[in-house]
């Protein structure tokens, strides 16, 4: 009998951060991704855990913040508007150089929007989710089992960067069902000499603050933390390329929007197109290379996208422009079907997308 | 199946753990032995996956589906449908009904368990699957199994072992889970009424499994 079980992408998070130590969860319920925040609410009184349903997004991130100054794994989750109202949080977080995980189930937007599944918060994610020079490092399952791995691989790469780390799924990545292995080797728990654990009057006090009285310090600070993220761009960029050896037109998707193109990529293929794709893992930082390393031989890049086109910027800069990047998608929780992406391989294969 | 229906068949059981997916199959079964079937979905729990989702089968199949207004937008509000008083008032059909996961799906068929249980021509089927996370055991899965008898103010009669890992099921797998819903079986004294396999295994466990029922999934998401 297998050893794996069946989860939904929303309980294959809460498992896998219950398995990469974290204990403090605080949450506010809004589809599609409730299921983390009930999943939360079964288990951590069982192991000891903490989950607080806090009166609103703002107080849950606050929470956040304050576990995180101890040092201690915690994490949040929401979905679209939810994120919206902790950006404030998210900033904080940044200033104070506090690492936690951020779960995103997007929605449809703007405003209310919808409930069902949207990557229409690319933007927010990877370059805006507040006031203030700062990134998150920002990671895009696009499998339950990704669902899982990744939250265990944000869990290490915002203790080791002192960062907020976000998993950016959306609603069907949330809702689906699929096998998951959850067999992890979970190392010791970094050294956080900066936690504010007790002096036990043998150490000076650490302070956990975003706030600076001198802007020369805190324009310092500013400069630390970019070389930090220089580095973490040349050393964390995650992607898979797919059939991309030999391809002529390369299509570029993240999240649920790759797997509808990787359907139509195996039809296009069997139609004789030679086409490829490349996935971004990691979406800050934004894996330039194979973007770079495709331009000099496809003949169009169609970026397939649950927004209006919110990533194709990023790959048209990696890309350096020169080749024609052309967007496919579909907004307001509608998916775009695999016939709708092969249409367009198909089109840029007879000559370009307009 | 070889199985013979109650009038009303009630499924309920643990989130996730295919309900919605049985009703369906189960609709189309009762249909090939009854003129007259309805398929009510009763779940305020999950706004992604729903009975209206099988919508035009259902009806190419001349199978009434009753179901919220609301399934499948954005109204996001648990929202019952007007017309769920006619299952249980009009004794001329069969009928399904599909019931939300856990003890909060469950609340929801608290407001006609009465009607259903004075007539008393009706199964409770508790959905098991082993392999989901919060239900891997026995002892598990009956905590759930008393959490939505008590919020659905009715009392199970039978059990369906859905033990299943999506597309990956083997074989292996599913005669695996006979133990475990055999112990539960012998636990709470209800007996295993189905076990449910997809299609393609079917052919494969038939002879060595009572009472197989072959599933073909309702709705594939890409």
């Amino acid at each position: 009998m297998s050893d794996k079980v069946l989860m939904k992408g929303n309980e294959a998070i809460a498992e896998a951060a219950i398995i990469a130590g974290c204990r403090h969860y605080f949450g506010y319920p809004i589809t599609p991704q409730t299921e983390v925040a009930a999943y939360m609410a079964k288990r951590m009184p069982k192991i000891g855990g903490t989950f607080l349903q806090a009166e609103s997004e703002i107080a849950a991130i606050n929470m956040v913040y304050g576990v995180a100054s101890t040092g201690k794994r915690v994490m949040t989750s929401s979905s679209s508007p939810g994120i919206s109202l902790k950006g404030e949080g998210l900033s904080y977080l940044a200033g104070a150089d506090l690492p936690s995980l951020v779960i995103n189930v997007q929605r449809g937007g703007p405003g209310l929007g919808g409930i069902q599944p949207s990557q229409s918060d690319y933007f927010q994610a990877t370059k805006g989710a507040a006031h203030g020079d700062f990134h998150m490092l920002v990671l895009a399952p696009s499998s339950v089992q990704e669902m899982a791995d990744l939250t265990v691989k944000g869990f290490d790469l915002a203790d080791k960067y002192r960062m907020t780390a976000m998993v950016l799924a959306d609603g069907t990545m949330g809702q689906m069902m699929e096998p998951v292995s959850l067999d992890y080797e979970i190392g010791e728990p970094i050294e956080k000499p900066w936690a504010t654990t007790g002096t036990k009057m043998e150490r000076p006090h650490n302070i956990v603050n975003s706030l600076f009285l001198e802007p020369d310090v805190l324009e310092k600070s500013n400069f630390e933390r970019y070389e930090r993220y220089s580095y973490i761009e040349e050393n964390e960029c995650m992607y898979e390329e797919y059939m991309m050896d030999d391809a002529e037109i390369c299509v570029t998707a993240f999240g649920i929007a790759a797997r509808v193109s990787k359907n139509a990529i195996n039809e296009a293929r069997k139609k004789g197109i030679k086409v490829g794709l490349i996935r971004p893992i990691t979406l800050w930082p934004f894996p330039k290379a194979p973007y770079k390393k495709a331009a000099d031989k496809v003949k169009e890049i169609i970026s397939v996208e649950l927004s209006m086109g919110q990533m194709i910027e990023d790959v048209r800069l990696a890309s350096e422009c020169k080749v024609p990047v052309t967007l496919c998608n579909r907004v307001g929780g509608m998916i775009p079907t695999p016939e709708q992406v092969l249409e367009a391989i198909e089109k840029a294969a007879k000559g370009g997308n307009k | 199946m070889s199985y013979d229906y109650k009038r009303i068949t009630l499924l309920s059981g643990h989130y996730g753990s295919g309900k919605t997916n049985i009703a369906v199959n189960m609709a189309f079964d009762m249909k090939k032995k009854s003129q007259n079937v309805t398929i009510a979905d009763l779940d305020i729990v999950n706004p992604y996956f729903r009975t209206k989702d099988s919508q035009k089968e259902l009806q190419d199949a001349g199978i009434k589906l009753i179901c919220s207004e609301y399934a499948n937008t954005n109204v996001d509000i648990p929202a019952l449908p007007q017309d769920m008083y006619s299952v249980i008032d009009d004794k001329s059909q069969m009928a399904v009904i599909d019931i939300g996961g856990d003890d909060r799906g469950a609340l929801a068929l608290g407001r006609y368990s009465k009607g259903i249980v004075e007539e008393n021509d009706y199964d409770m089927l508790l959905v098991i699957n082993c392999f989901r996370p919060l239900t891997r055991d026995a002892k598990d899965t009956l905590a759930v199994m008393h959490e939505i008898e008590n919020a659905g103010k009715i009392k199970f009669t039978g059990i369906v072992n859905n033990s299943n890992l999506g597309e990956e099921t083997t074989a292996e797998d599913v005669l695996g889970s006979l133990k475990y819903a055999s112990e539960i079986s012998e636990i709470t004294g209800l007996p295993v009424v189905a076990t449910c396999v997809k299609e393609e295994l079917f052919d494969e466990l038939f002879e060595k499994i009572e009472n197989l029922f072959a599933l073909k999934l309702q709705k594939k998401i890409i």
